[in-house]
């Protein structure tokens, strides 16, 4: 299936790039996660961080459809 | 009124401050959140944030329906910078009015808590000596 995954921050700057287009073997976004962290060499465990599709805020075990826009959001630090 | 947002532009605290005065509010109380020229013994010379917009706005809206159901407020603002924050500029502003004090206090504390908390902003520390850190990186 092919997604398209977004990066922020620390995601962004260890992938060089802020978006691309993704064909992945993943079912859900869990997945996709392990797939991008491989394929990017990032050392960030999901356990802290939380993922959005199509712009909402959904539960890593979220199961993914194709043409899915992913957005990993780690942990927050405004303020 | 309510003014809940990200912004590229420095924060004008006073023009901001004068939109929460009324008649029938007794108490105003303000939150500013400075970026501070140290951390750990290390010079910093300004926070560099980025946000995601359409999230974010999500996440005030909801923050501030909480904070004016739980307080009674009758105005709320939050503004967060995005972009690069030199030390000495408020990267985050709250301010509320209600009739009582009480109810300012703690709606304010409220606020800017879950705004820490939940907003989907990240910061990075620029150093004097030219390196950066992401903070709180997962």
């Amino acid at each position: 299936m092919s997604f398209t995954v977004q990066y922020v921050a620390y995601l962004r700057e260890a992938a060089g790039r802020s978006v691309e287009t993704r064909d992945a073997r993943a079912a859900t976004a869990a997945e996709l996660y392990d797939e991008v962290a491989a394929a990017h060499g990032f050392r960030w465990s999901r356990a802290a961080m939380s993922v959005a599709v199509n712009g909402r805020v959904q539960p890593w075990t979220v199961r993914l459809q194709p043409g899915d826009e992913i957005l990993f959001l780690p942990p927050a630090s405004g303020g | 009124m309510t003014l809940f947002a990200l912004s590229p532009d420095p924060l004008d605290g006073p023009a901001l401050h004068r939109r929460l005065h009324s008649l029938t509010d007794g108490a105003v109380v303000v939150f500013e959140g400075v970026v501070r020229n140290h951390h750990n013994h290390q010079a910093v010379t300004a926070l560099a944030y980025e946000g995601v917009e359409a999230l974010a706005a999500e996440t005030f809206a909801a923050i501030e329906q909480e904070a004016i159901a739980q307080f009674g407020l009758s105005q709320v603002i939050a503004i967060h910078r995005v972009g690069q924050v030199p030390a000495g500029e408020p990267a985050v502003w709250v301010g509320v009015a209600s009739p009582h004090r009480d109810a300012a206090f703690a709606g304010c504390r409220y606020v800017i808590d879950e705004l820490k908390q939940r907003l989907p902003i990240w910061k990075k520390e620029l150093y004097e000596d030219g390196h950066a850190r992401w903070v709180n990186e997962a």
